[in-house]
C-alpha cells in the first residue's frame, strides 16, 4: 500500500514533508509497506495486539467497567528519528539532567540558587514536592534523579521542546522495550533495512546504575512496588525480572538495627539498594504521610544514615514542579553557564499578576495545568473546552495562582497511524529514559506516545493514548 | 527467596491442583449420572458438595442440589472460593504478583488458562450440560502447568514449594474423594457388590484418575482393595501415602538448603504420617472406620499446611 491519500492536514508530520515527500529515514519502511495491502497491515496490527494480551502486557485502570486490566494499545507504524537529530537531543537531555541534579542538591544543601536570585525561594517553600526532612541530605554519589523520563514534543515548526521533566518514578519504559520486541516480529525486514539503534541494554544499564550507588560489591537490589493494584505493576515486575532482582512490597521489608531487611524463607536478608516505585510521601509513614499503608516505617532514617540507597532520592520531585519548570533554562545557565540546548514550551506563571491576567483573558487558546499533577489530570485544554469549563478554571486560578501555569496550545507533530482500516495522522510526543549513574546513559529513542483519538492532543494511556515503537537511526 | 513469593508459588500449585480435582470429579459424576438415571439428583450430586465441605454455602446460594446447580457452584461460581473459576483466578492473581520469579511460559500458560475458564464461565449456558470437553481442558491445563514448571524453572526452592503445594493438595483431595463413598453412597446391605455399587466404586477410582492403574494392579474391583490403593499404594502418584512421602522428601530438600534444624513441626508431622501409612494395612483402616480415618488424615494434612505457613511464609521478625 502507498500513502497517496494520506493528508498531513497542515500539521508537522514525522514521515512526510509539507509537499508530501517521504522523509529520508522513512524510505526503507515505506518501501517495505508498499508491498502490503491495508488488510495485511490491519492483520499485523491485530497480531501485535494478541501478542500483548498473551504476554499480559497490561496496565490497570481504576473504576473501569469490564475488568481493570487493559493492554496499552500499540500502533505498529513506527516513529523514526534521524541519528543526527537524536544526538543533539541526547546532548540536550544530558545538559538538562546535570543541571537539575545540581539544582536539587542546592535546594536541600546551601540554597545558593535562591540567594543569587535565580529562583524565588517562596516558590520552593510553597511546592508540595519540597520535603523539609530532606534538608541537608547527601544522597550516595551526589545523585538525586537517577531515573528520569523527560517528555518532549515537537511543535508546528518542527522544533523539539521539553514539555515536562518527570523526575518522580516515570513509567512506560517496559512498553518501550516490549514494543520493540513486538515490532521485531511485525516488521523484521523493515527494521533490518532501516538500521535502527538497539535499545535492549536498558535493564543492564539500570542494574549497573543501581549497583553504582550501592558502593559495595554485589549489593542486594530490590524493586519496591505498591502492589498489583498499581497501574504500572506490570512494569515493576518486568524490570525486576529483567534485572534479575527481587520485586518486593512494603510487607516484605522491615527496618531493624539500622538496616533494611527483606523477609525470606531463610530469615531476614539485608537490602542495599531500593529502586522504589512509590511516591516520596508514601515511603515512610514515620517521616512523611502517617496514613501511608504502602511505606516501610523507619526507612528514611536508614537512608539518611547511608545504610540503604534509594532511587530516585526522596525530595527529587521539587524540580518536577511545573512552576519550577519555567525556570529550568535559567537553572541551566546558572549551574552550567550554557544556554539550554532543548528549549522549553513558553510558560505563563499565574503566580505573576501580569501572566495571570494574560491567562485569564486568553484561556480559550491556552493549556492550563496544575503545578503538581501528572498523567494528564487536572488540566484544561482551552480550545477544546467549553465556556463553562473556562470559567471553572478561571475561578480555580484566582483562588490559588501559585498552583497553575499555562502554555500556548501546541499542535504536536503527527505520525501516520492505523485508524480502523485507514491510515491517518495522529499526534505524538516522546519520552526518552535517562539513567544517571557513573555517567548519564540515555536509551536511543524512548516511548513515543500517541493520541489515538482523532484530533486529540492527549497522549496519556489513562485517556485514550497508545504508543509506538521509536526507531533512532545511526 | 522472599516468603511472600514462596507462599504464592505454593498456593498457585494448590489452587491449580484443586481445580483439576474438581473438574475430574464433576466430570466423572456427570458420566456416572447417565448410568444411574433412577437415582434422584439430590443423591447423585449432593455428595460432591459434601466432600468439598462447602455444603452450607451451597445451600445458602442455591438450595436445591440439582445437577446444574452443583455444576455451577463447583465449577463457575466466583462466590465459592474453591470453585474451579475461583481457583484459577486466584492462581493467576498469585502468579501476577510473582511474575519475575516464574518463567514466561509458566505465566503465559496460567494467564491463558484463566481466560479459558473465564470465557467458559461467561458462556456457561453453552458449556452445561455437555461439559466434557471443557472439563478435560481444565484437567489438562493443570497437567500442562506441572510439565511447564518441571521443564522451565530451576529445581530450587521455588520449584520445591510448588511441588509441596501440589502434594499437600492432592493428598487432601484423594482422601476427600474417597470419602464421597461414605456420604450417601453408603449402600444398603443387599446392594453391596451389586452392579450399582461397583459402578460407584469405579467412579471413585476414575475421579482420581486411578481406574486403569488399579485395574493393572489388582484386576477385579474390591472395595477394600480400592481403599488400599487410594490410601496406601506405594507407586500410584495420587495415593495419600505417595503424596505424603513425596511431600516429606521435598520438604527435606527445602530444609537442606537452610541452616538450622530439619525438625520443623511440618517435617515431623509428615514423617510420622508417611511412616504410619507405610506400616498400616487396609483392615486396620476399616476397623478404625474409613470415614473416621479419612477425617484424621485431613486434620493432619491441614496441620502440616499450617506448620509450613508458620515456618516459611509468616515469619515473625
Amino acid at each position: 500500500m502507498t500513502f497517496e491519500d494520506y493528508d498531513i492536514e497542515g500539521f508537522f508530520d514525522e514521515m512526510f514533508t509539507p509537499d508530501h515527500q517521504i522523509k529520508q529515514g522513512y524510505v526503507p519502511f515505506s518501501e517495505f509497506v508498499a508491498n502490503l495491502s491495508i488488510d495485511d497491515l490491519v492483520q499485523k496490527q491485530h497480531a501485535a495486539e494478541r501478542s500483548l494480551m498473551a504476554l499480559g502486557i497490561t496496565f490497570n485502570v481504576y473504576n473501569a467497567e469490564g475488568g481493570t486490566e487493559r493492554i496499552m494499545p500499540l500502533d505498529i507504524i513506527p516513529r523514526i528519528i534521524e541519528g543526527r537529530e537524536w544526538d543533539k537531543l541526547e546532548e540536550g537531555l544530558k545538559q538538562r539532567i546535570t543541571a537539575l541534579n545540581l539544582f536539587i542538591d542546592d535546594v536541600y544543601n546551601g540554597q545558593k540558587v535562591f540567594t543569587d536570585g535565580v529562583v524565588p525561594k517562596t516558590l520552593i517553600e510553597s511546592s508540595k514536592c519540597f520535603l523539609k526532612p530532606c534538608l541537608g541530605l547527601q544522597p550516595p554519589k551526589g545523585i538525586w534523579c537517577h531515573i528520569t523520563g523527560t517528555d518532549l514534543i515537537r511543535d508546528q515548526h518542527g522544533i523539539m521542546r521539553v514539555l515536562e521533566d518527570n523526575l518522580r518514578c516515570p513509567s512506560g519504559v517496559s512498553y518501550m522495550l516490549e514494543n520493540r520486541e513486538i515490532l521485531k516480529r511485525t516488521f523484521p525486514k523493515a527494521l533490518d533495512d532501516t538500521q535502527v539503534r538497539p535499545i535492549n541494554n536498558y535493564a543492564i544499564s539500570l542494574r549497573e546504575m543501581l549497583e553504582y550507588i550501592a558502593d559495595k560489591p554485589s549489593p542486594t537490589i530490590v524493586v519496591l512496588t505498591p502492589g498489583i493494584y498499581n497501574s504500572a505493576y506490570f512494569e515493576h515486575a518486568y524490570l525486576a525480572l529483567q534485572m534479575g532482582v527481587e520485586l518486593v512490597q512494603n510487607s516484605d521489608l522491615v527496618v531493624k538495627n539500622g538496616h533494611v531487611y527483606m523477609r525470606t524463607t531463610k530469615g531476614l536478608k539485608k537490602v542495599d539498594v531500593i529502586y522504589r516505585r512509590i511516591d516520596d510521601t508514601f515511603l515512610d509513614p514515620l517521616t512523611f504521610n502517617p496514613e501511608s499503608l504502602l511505606g516501610v516505617p523507619g526507612i528514611f532514617e536508614v537512608y539518611k544514615k547511608g545504610k540503604v540507597a534509594l532511587a530516585n532520592a526522596p525530595g527529587t520531585g521539587v524540580a518536577d514542579d511545573k512552576v519550577i519548570y519555567a525556570y529550568v533554562p535559567k537553572i541551566i545557565k546558572y549551574y552550567l553557564g550554557e544556554e539550554a540546548i532543548i528549549p522549553n514550551v513558553p510558560t505563563y506563571l499565574c503566580e505573576n499578576p501580569e501572566d495571570m491576567q494574560y491567562v485569564l483573558d486568553n484561556i480559550a487558546d491556552l493549556v492550563v495545568k496544575e503545578a503538581n499533577e501528572a498523567g494528564g489530570y487536572g488540566m484544561l485544554i482551552g480550545p477544546k473546552a467549553s465556556a463553562e469549563e473556562h470559567e471553572i478554571f478561571r475561578k480555580k486560578i484566582k483562588a490559588n495562582p501559585r498552583n497553575y501555569i499555562a502554555q500556548p496550545t501546541i499542535q504536536l507533530s503527527r505520525v501516520p497511524s492505523l485508524a480502523g482500516e485507514r491510515i491517518e495522522g495522529r499526534h505524538v510526543d516522546l519520552r526518552p529514559y535517562i539513567l544517571y549513574g557513573k555517567e548519564i546513559v540515555i536509551t536511543p529513542g524512548g516511548l513515543t506516545r500517541v493520541a489515538l483519538r482523532k484530533g486529540s492532543l492527549v497522549v496519556n494511556s489513562s485517556q485514550g493514548g497508545g504508543s509506538k515503537d521509536t526507531w533512532v537511526l545511526y | 527467596m522472599l516468603s511472600r513469593v514462596a507462599n504464592s508459588i505454593y498456593w498457585i500449585n494448590r489452587y491449580i491442583e484443586r481445580a483439576e480435582n474438581y473438574a475430574r470429579f464433576v466430570g466423572v459424576n456427570t458420566s456416572l449420572a447417565l448410568d444411574t438415571a433412577n437415582i434422584p439428583d439430590a443423591m447423585q450430586w449432593m455428595p460432591l458438595v459434601a466432600t468439598t465441605a462447602d455444603e452450607e454455602l451451597f445451600k445458602e446460594l442455591y438450595g436445591e442440589p440439582t445437577q446444574e446447580n452443583v455444576f455451577n457452584f463447583l465449577i463457575f461460581d466466583d462466590r465459592n472460593f474453591n470453585s474451579v473459576y475461583s481457583c484459577v483466578m486466584n492462581a493467576r492473581e498469585n502468579a501476577r504478583t510473582i511474575r519475575e520469579n516464574i518463567s514466561i511460559e509458566m505465566w503465559e500458560h496460567i494467564n491463558g488458562f484463566y481466560y479459558l475458564v473465564r470465557n467458559a464461565a461467561k458462556n456457561r449456558h453453552n458449556i452445561f450440560p455437555s461439559s466434557r470437553e471443557f472439563l478435560k481442558e481444565v484437567v489438562q491445563g493443570s497437567q500442562l502447568l506441572m510439565g511447564i514448571e518441571d521443564s522451565t524453572i530451576s529445581h530450587t526452592e521455588g520449584w520445591h514449594f510448588g511441588k509441596l503445594g501440589r502434594y499437600i493438595e492432592r493428598a487432601d483431595k484423594t482422601a476427600r474423594i474417597l470419602d464421597v463413598k461414605y456420604f450417601l453412597l453408603l449402600p444398603s446391605i443387599e446392594e453391596v457388590g451389586s452392579v450399582l455399587d461397583m459402578i460407584q466404586w469405579s467412579s471413585v477410582l476414575k475421579s482420581v484418575s486411578a481406574f486403569m492403574m488399579y485395574r493393572r494392579t489388582y484386576g477385579q474391583l474390591f472395595p477394600q482393595k480400592i481403599i488400599e490403593f487410594l490410601i496406601l499404594d506405594r507407586y500410584f502418584p495420587r495415593s495419600v501415602y505417595y503424596c505424603t512421602v513425596n511431600a516429606q522428601h521435598i520438604l527435606k530438600s527445602i530444609l537442606k538448603s537452610h541452616r538450622g534444624s530439619i525438625k520443623t513441626p511440618a517435617m515431623k508431622k509428615l514423617a510420622m504420617l508417611s511412616s504410619e501409612l507405610y506400616y498400616t494395612n487396609v483392615k486396620e483402616i476399616i476397623k478404625f472406620g474409613m470415614h473416621e480415618y479419612i477425617d484424621r488424615l485431613q486434620t493432619i494434612i491441614n496441620e502440616v499446611n499450617d506448620n509450613i505457613h508458620e515456618t516459611f511464609f509468616a515469619m515473625k521478625n
